[in-house]
Parts: C-alpha cells; structure tokens; sequence
C-alpha cells in the first residue's frame, strides 16, 4: 500500500473529472466504492443522487427511502403493520435469526406497504425490503401483499409495487410457498376488477417472487442492472455445467427477451408512474 | 411413522413408483394426449389431454419423469420447461371451455433450471399459471405423486382439492438446496428434510392438502380403482358447488393467515 496515496485524488470524481459541480474536499466523509466504476463516492453525494452513481450503478435501497423517492411528500400512509412473521414450522434458528434481522434492519417485515399519492394521484404501494432477509417471501409478505390488493379492490386503487427478493422464505417451507398461489389469486380478482397493477423489478428479483406477483402486473419495470429471473445463476450453472452468457439475468436481459416492458432508472421512475396512473385514471370523454 | 422425512424423499424419487402416465393410462379410458403450448414447442416433461373418468369427460395433466434412463432423459427428469406450464394453461383453460373438470398429477423436483427456461420466462409462465388457475370455473383436483418440488410442482396445483400420495413429499426447497443455502453443507440434507416439514402428513397438518392416499397395492389394479373412485365421488361434489372459485380462493387465502402473527391494532 502507497504511504501517500491520501494525497492524490483517489478517483475522477475527486478530481471533477466526470461531474459538473465542484467536489467537496470534505475530509472523512465516509464514501462507498461503486462495483461498476470502481469510484469512490462520498455517501451524501450518493444519497442527493437516489443512490446511484454518476456511471448510472444503481445500489440498493431501503424501502422506506423509495418510498420517499417515489410518493409525494407526506403522502404515505402505512398499512398492515401488525402483520409479523412468527415460525409456522418451528425451524430452527429462524425465530434468532427474525429477531437480529429485525434490529439490524429496523423493520417488521421484507415488504411495506400502504396508500400514498404520486403526482397527486392516489395508490396503494408496495415496496420490498432487501434488509430483511433480502425480500424473501414468507407468510408475513403473503398475507401484507394480499391484503394490500383486496384492500386496492375495496377502494378500487391502483397498485404500485417494487420487488426486490431472494425467493420464497425457505424456514417458512410449504407455507412460504403457499403465499406464491395466495397472492397471485389476490392480484388476479384486482386485475379482473379491471384496476391498474404496476410492477418495478429491482435488484434481484428471483424465485417464488418472480413467479408471482412479479411477473403478474400489467406493466412491468426493471431498474438498470437489475437481476431478474427465476433459478439463480449459480444453481443454472451447476445443473447444466455450462457458463452462462453475458448480462444474463439482467433486466437488460429479461427486456431483450420480451418480459418487462421497460428499463426506468431511478431518476425517471416517479414521473413515469405518475404519468401512467394519469393514463389509466381518465375517462374518455367524447 | 417408522421411516424419517429423509427417507420419505427417496422414496418419493424413487424410480420404480408408477409415474404420471401409469396413473392416467391406468385410471382414466380412451387418453387422448394433445401437445404443443401453441407458442413455442411442445414439452415432453408436461403430459396432457382428455379422458374419461366413469363417463365424465376430464382434462388431464401430467408431469412424467419416465422409468428407463432412456425414458428419463427424454422426459427431461420431470422438469417442466416454460412451455410445459403454457401447455398445460392451455389445456385448462380449453377445460374451462368445455365444461370439463381438471386433474393434474404432480411429480417434479422443480421446474428446470437452464439458461432458455429463462430466456422464455419461466418465472412468468409459472406466474400466469397460479394467476389463472385461481379463478378456474370448472373443478380441479391435483394429486401430487412423488417429489412436489416447489413452485414448479404449484404451479398446476393451485386446486380445490389437494391430495398427497402416502410417500410423496411437498417442498418450498430440496433439502439438499436448503441445507446448502442455509447451513453451507448439502451433508445436512437429512435435518434439512426434517425441519422444511415437507412429508404428506405434515403438508395435511398445515392445512395444504386434503387428503393422504394409501400406497397400499401401489401401481396395482387395486390401488388405480380405489384413486378412480375418491376422484369420482369428490368431482360429484364439486360439480354440484356454485361457489366453486370463491371456496379455491378462500382455500389459499388462510394460508399463511395464522402463521404471521397479527398484533392488536
């Protein structure tokens, strides 16, 4: 390691090579390192930018700042929040495991949701929590996402929502997968109400959630460089001993191949939902 | 129960049971199979078309793994394509159609993992699946047979009346898989099996099936007489019900209803 590294500007960003405003020389301002561009940015930069980077890297985000990011200020009424996860099969370790989950990530639950307005148009939201558990889909997550749309039906309500998840929540067994038929029977009598099902895929969305209530919206969305897809890659790769392409699972990907109907980065996503809502709310008035 | 949970997952892979095509040949008369999705291909692990059951005429679906090796690699193992589940909506919705009752018989250890299964969306052909079979208006019955392997085992059963084969097992993960996942050691598939609660009589405690059916005689005549006549006396049943949808919806709802827990508002 270069004693004096400290010295010279640890990357393009430092030294306003590829950004417009000045960069604050604000010294032990924590900074995170893209995966992509391999630059360091400092976290508030990272954090005024929706967490992404200049090179276009979208990070992961907490459900609660999307929700921020997405609705209309103070818009956001949280629903179901007595819904909680408990251990149906007594599998052990997961009741510790719940427990320190839920301190480290601060939430209840791998999904929150409610009713919100975006561009003034009123919602119900979704939105998947990849700091707990990484979204996996458990009883809790089944029950929250069907009440959610039964709710959407009673106030005929679109729904918006964000997935992000491993899978199906395996400590949950039978019943987690029990949820994948539950909420697409939920998503089903909303679509059959003839209301608007808006589904954003982020990074990753995989297994029992991509085969359901994800792949089930009347449009669906991806987020840049997001994985999207059903087996994971390593489990492909290992039943069919053969290297997988390049970009595959990407939503880059899944778009080439016809299951999303478009790729929105974060900075364009609340304007579009909203122009969207707007198109499915009007009446044709001749 | 003498045996462990594990020793119930070989037994339901084991390749000498009766397979999904035993079970229609032997139960149903005159099969006729109808092939294709109408999109892409036809897929061999995903068996379907029209019988009688008695002189009901029924849609039936089958996953096949196959006996031989021959059998088996032709049958793709038992696991479904994308195509296999778009057949089969196909046929139940033709089903819905025509006023025929669905039977589907499930054998998988999942549906399969390869990069064209993905590239033509298997997520979202399962998806679809669960999302139409829910608001089917004609009865169905799913019978799983051997391995019920996760969402490519529900995807055709998302039915009024589930019913387990004695020594087949239902599972949100193969043991091996969750064992490896969760404790980095596919050598502990044998607990694995045990706490994923995965045999016929756990999956009745939770209220996920209806029915165990004996194995006694199994792939004998007997044993076909007796699943034709449950089948017969429970389509009666259901052929009678007006609230056949409201009841499949009700069925899936509660499930997961009591395992999280909801607090006082």
């Amino acid at each position: 390691m270069e004693l004096l590294s400290f010295l010279k500007p640890k990357n393009q960003l430092e030294e306003g090579g590829r950004c417009s405003a000045p960069v604050q020389q604000d010294d032990g301002e924590p900074e995170k390192k893209c995966p992509n561009c391999r630059k360091e940015i400092p976290l508030s930069r990272l954090w005024a930018n929706n967490l992404v980077c200049g090179c276009g890297y979208h990070f992961r985000m907490k459900a609660r700042q999307r929700i921020q990011m997405i609705v209309d200020e103070n818009s956001f009424i949280e629903l179901f929040t007595d819904i909680k996860s408990s251990n149906p099969l007594g599998f052990p370790g997961y009741k510790e495991k719940l427990d320190t989950v839920k301190v480290a990530s601060g939430e209840d639950e791998a999904v929150i949701l409610g009713v919100a307005s975006i561009k003034r148009m009123r919602c119900c939201i979704f939105v998947m929590e990849p700091y707990f558990m990484m979204g996996s889909m458990g009883s809790a997550v089944g029950e929250k996402v069907a009440s959610l749309f039964e709710y959407a039906i009673s106030r005929r309500l679109p729904v918006i929502g964000f997935t992000v998840s491993g899978g199906a929540r395996m400590q949950e067994g039978l019943i987690s997968l029990m949820q994948m038929a539950k909420t697409s029977a939920a998503v089903k009598r909303h679509s059959d109400a003839g209301l608007l099902y808006i589904a954003v895929l982020t990074d990753p969305t995989l297994g029992g959630v991509t085969a359901s209530f994800a792949m089930e919206a009347d449009i669906i969305l991806a987020e840049p460089g997001a994985t999207v897809g059903f087996a994971g890659a390593r489990v492909i790769e290992q039943t069919t001993r053969k290297s997988l392409p390049d970009g595959f699972q990407k939503s880059e990907f899944v778009l080439e191949h016809g299951f999303v109907d478009s790729i929105v980065p974060r900075s364009g996503q609340r304007r579009l939902i909203g122009e969207l809502l707007r198109l499915h709310n009007g009446r044709a008035e001749i | 129960m003498s045996e462990s949970a594990y020793d119930r997952v070989r037994l339901a892979r084991d390749c000498k049971r009766p397979t999904g095509l035993d079970y229609v040949k032997n139960i149903f008369r005159g099969f006729i199979e109808l092939h294709g999705d109408r999109r892409f291909a036809d897929d061999p692990a995903v068996v379907g078309g029209i019988a009688m059951l008695g002189r009901t005429p029924v849609t039936v679906i089958a996953i096949e793994k196959g006996h031989t090796a021959k059998e088996r690699s032709q049958r793709n193992f038992g696991a479904p394509l994308p195509e296999g589940y778009r057949k089969a909506l196909r046929l139940m919705k033709q089903a819905e159609k025509f006023g025929r009752p669905v039977i589907s018989f499930i054998d998988t250890s999942g549906a399969y993992c390869g990069v064209g299964a993905e590239e033509r969306g298997q997520g979202q052909a399962i998806a679809e699946s669960l999302m139409e079979m829910s608001t089917l208006c004609v009865p169905v019955i799913s019978i799983l047979i051997g391995e019920g392997g996760s969402g490519g085992a529900l995807a055709l059963a998302v039915a009024d009346r589930v019913w387990m084969l004695q020594n087949a097992v239902y599972s949100v993960i193969s043991p091996e898989g969750c064992a490896s996942i969760l404790w980095k050691d596919p050598g502990k598939a044998e607990a694995a099996a045990k706490s994923l609660r995965l045999t016929a009589e756990d999956a009745k405690s939770l209220g996920v099936i209806e029915r165990i059916l004996s194995e006694k005689d199994i792939g004998r005549k007997e044993f076909y007489d007796r699943i034709r006549a449950l089948l017969s006396e429970e389509l009666a049943v259901l052929l009678q019900d007006m609230e056949l949808t409201q009841k499949r919806y009700d069925r899936f709802r509660r499930l997961g209803s009591e395992a999280s827990v909801k607090e006082e508002a």
